[in-house]
């Protein structure tokens, strides 16, 4: 080294080249570190653009029965009356008198007997389905499918469109939708933040406030942390064995006087990914306890008030938003969730919305997960349609969280 | 922290309550520690007792059929490397150099933008990155490699994209630790007229290293552990290959397609679950424990 230093001494124009030499090296690098976060970016725009991409397309339709052999009229002007006199002469008494029963056909409204008119009378069937990018660049061979296709119908759809929300999950993938699975995550993420908040949090409280550092809250500690990075499936496997299994008694409902229930339910798979969050929210809570500072807790002993006095009036209010915020990144992850509900049980095939805990249920990722699996490519359009309506509730949820904690910061500094 | 509260009046009857209600919370999350040990273990017991299963087949055999007594774990656990190995080999460059380029060259506006982005990357849930895999990336494998040398399900897509979704998890906690550096280094550096990478390779980089061991390991568990990108897009069957082109299926897989059937309580396929579920506790546990004492060293450090 001393060795170098002093031929390079000696001679000042090689120490030039040297450190030219060195800088552009270090720019060169710079740009392959860019790079590489860049690729970061990429996959995110490839993974959007793949959903969009099977979101959209035209889709060639043959209806069953050719509306204007019905009706001389085109579908837009169609009137209430005509509507009603069609469907009670199209569809089976039966189907008539299930339909009245619900609301009868008179009373319903021209959108409402529009939609069930092509339901069930006109019934039209995707034959082919394509992405966004071959409805843009394959015209051509689109057309000349439509041309060898009778009856068939070129409709641009988009997957993700109202039918998709209102309706449940069906074997024909035009009129399948996600409500059922919308219910069963709303259900699911309630039940699981009922169990998982309060408990969190009071463990929180409990291992921030009132821990001393013995072993066994060391131990507390230690294993949360842990906890936090066990595999998710791991969690279903528990929740599988525990409430599945071993309280069968109290999450099957027999116990409140369910009847014929098993213990694949709502309460379970809510409480299986209760456990599964709950070293995130302490964690978080943690985090947001130990940021309240000192001299409001000295203010409020000096005030004469008790540790648990200071703690709920004090200490909880000003931790509020942190904890919050917290929360609602556990709950985003619980609803993206998949593998320990696959475990737990949620049935892939229901129609049925869930009125209650002990309901059977399907939620969003395993509709998803279901419809990925189909070799039908229209099944995949939907399961994009539906990873769509995932991504927008998490993306606004996450929103809700980033404003919290802006709200948050600003009222630190 | 303890004299503070010493401050405080006694507590009123009630409120020594509340303070064992709060414990028992915290001692929930060791129950549930507790009952995934005891679980995995009972029932793993009895998957061992189960006449034609023993454990040194289940370690050493390359046959994985429960339905007609081939109870070897070996493909099961292959398969999980070979796509573990193909995501880390994604992850660890990208992921290092995204953490070297956000913590050492990147000004305000740059992290502004690139750090959201590895966010959403890392909250995207990993159903959709299965579907990203099966849909994107296999059709462009087979497009580059072939379709008769790659199947429509291969542990290459999913290991890739297994790869994308653990690059933030190992980007921010190795950025937090390069972050944890002392600026004083790196002005001592700059001082001896040291290059911004000749700093950042040979100063900040030793320096933060535990921590970014800790990333990595931190990624391989998680790697370990994922399940619906494998279950998506490597396929569903066990089979005894390295090879990353073909079809073969994960521990975590198998629990998936297992446990979506029908499942009979006490049946072998029951009990395998949890058997393998046990091997996967243990060596992800492993891992988190290693990875956590790493982190804790370089916070001793430098805090």
């Amino acid at each position: 080294m001393n060795e170098k230093l002093s031929l390079l001494s000696d001679n000042p124009l090689a120490l030039e080249q040297r450190v030219i030499k060195r800088n552009r090296q270090s720019s060169f690098w710079q740009r392959v570190y860019l790079s590489a976060t860049v690729v970061g970016i990429l996959a995110l725009a490839a993974l959007l653009y793949t959903i969009l991409n099977d979101t959209f397309g035209y889709v060639i339709l043959v209806n069953k029965v050719e509306p204007t052999e019905l009706t001389n009229s085109p579908l837009e002007d169609i009137t209430q009356t005509e509507l009603v006199a069609i469907l009670k002469k199209q569809l089976s008494k039966g189907e008539v008198s299930r339909l009245d029963k619900e609301i009868p056909l008179e009373n319903r409204s021209t959108d409402d007997l529009k939609a069930l008119f092509i339901e069930k009378v006109i019934q039209p069937k995707v034959i082919e389905n394509y992405t966004l990018m071959e409805s843009i660049f394959k015209r051509g061979e689109i057309n000349n499918k439509l041309l060898v296709t009778p009856n068939g119908n070129l409709v641009f759809r988009s997957w993700f469109n109202k039918t998709l929300l209102i309706r449940s999950m069906s074997n024909r993938p035009e009129t399948a939708g996600i409500r059922t699975a919308l219910y069963g995550s709303l259900w699911m993420i309630l039940i699981t933040i009922l169990f998982a908040f309060p408990v969190g949090v009071g463990a929180a409280i409990y291992l921030e406030e009132y821990a001393s550092n013995s072993r066994i809250n060391k131990l507390i500690q230690i294993n949360i942390d842990n906890l936090a990075g066990v595999p998710s499936i791991v969690y279903g496997i528990l929740g599988l064995a525990i409430f599945v299994r071993a309280f069968l008694f109290i999450t099957s409902g027999q116990f409140f006087g369910v009847e014929g229930g098993n213990g694949r339910t709502l309460l379970s798979a809510g409480l299986t990914m209760g456990l599964l969050v709950l070293p995130l929210i302490i964690i978080n809570t943690q985090e947001a306890l130990r940021s309240v500072p000192l001299t409001l807790k000295q203010a409020s002993y000096g005030l004469g008030a008790t540790q648990w006095q200071t703690i709920w009036h004090h200490v909880l209010p000003y931790a509020m938003p942190g904890i919050l915020t917290g929360t609602i990144l556990a709950i985003s992850r619980a609803i993206g969730e998949t593998a320990p509900l696959i475990i737990v049980g949620a049935a892939t095939l229901i129609t049925k919305d869930p009125s209650g805990p002990f309901s059977q249920f399907t939620v969003l990722p395993i509709q998803i997960y279901n419809w990925i699996t189909r070799p039908q490519q229209a099944y995949h359009h939907l399961a994009a349609a539906a990873i769509l309506v995932l991504l927008i509730s998490l993306l606004s949820i996450n929103a809700v969280a980033i404003l919290l904690r802006n709200r948050y910061s600003r009222r630190n500094s | 922290m303890e004299l503070l509260h010493r401050l405080a009046r006694k507590p009123k009857p009630g409120e020594r309550i509340i303070k064992y209600l709060l414990l028992a919370c915290g001692l929930i999350s060791i129950l549930t520690t507790l009952g995934i040990v005891f679980e995995l273990g009972k029932e793993s017991l009895l998957f061992f007792r189960t006449p034609g299963v023993d454990l040194i087949d289940f370690l050493t055999k390359t046959e994985w059929q429960p339905a007609i007594g081939r109870y070897g774990v070996l493909p099961l656990l292959t398969a999980t490397l070979v796509t573990s190995l193909i995501a880390m080999l994604v992850a660890i460059p990208l992921g290092l150099t995204a953490a070297i380029y956000l913590s050492e060259y990147a000004g305000d506006r740059a992290r502004a933008i690139l750090k959201p982005v590895l966010e959403v990357l890392a909250g995207i849930p990993t159903i959709v990155y299965g579907y990203f895999a099966l849909t994107f990336i296999t059709p462009i494998l087979r497009d580059v490699i072939g379709k008769e040398n790659v199947g429509v399900y291969n542990m290459l897509s999913a290991g890739l994209v297994m790869g994308v979704m653990i690059l933030p998890l190992i980007s921010s906690i190795s950025e937090d630790a390069l972050h944890a550096v002392p600026h004083s280094l790196r002005e001592a550096a700059f001082g001896l007229g040291a290059t911004r990478l000749e700093t950042a390779m040979q100063v900040v980089v030793p320096a933060a290293f535990s921590g970014i061991i800790a990333a990595v390991i931190l990624g391989i568990s998680r790697a370990i552990g994922e399940t619906m990108i494998v279950a998506v897009a490597a396929g569903s069957g066990p089979a005894f290959t390295f090879n990353p082109l073909k079809a073969a299926e994960t521990m975590t897989g198998y629990i998936a397609r297992i446990s979506g059937g029908d499942l009979g309580y006490d049946t072998p396929d029951y009990n395998s679950i949890f058997a393998i579920g046990l091997l996967l506790f243990m060596v992800t546990m492993v891992l988190n424990l290693i990875s956590r004492q790493l982190v804790a060293r370089f916070r001793e450090v430098y805090e």
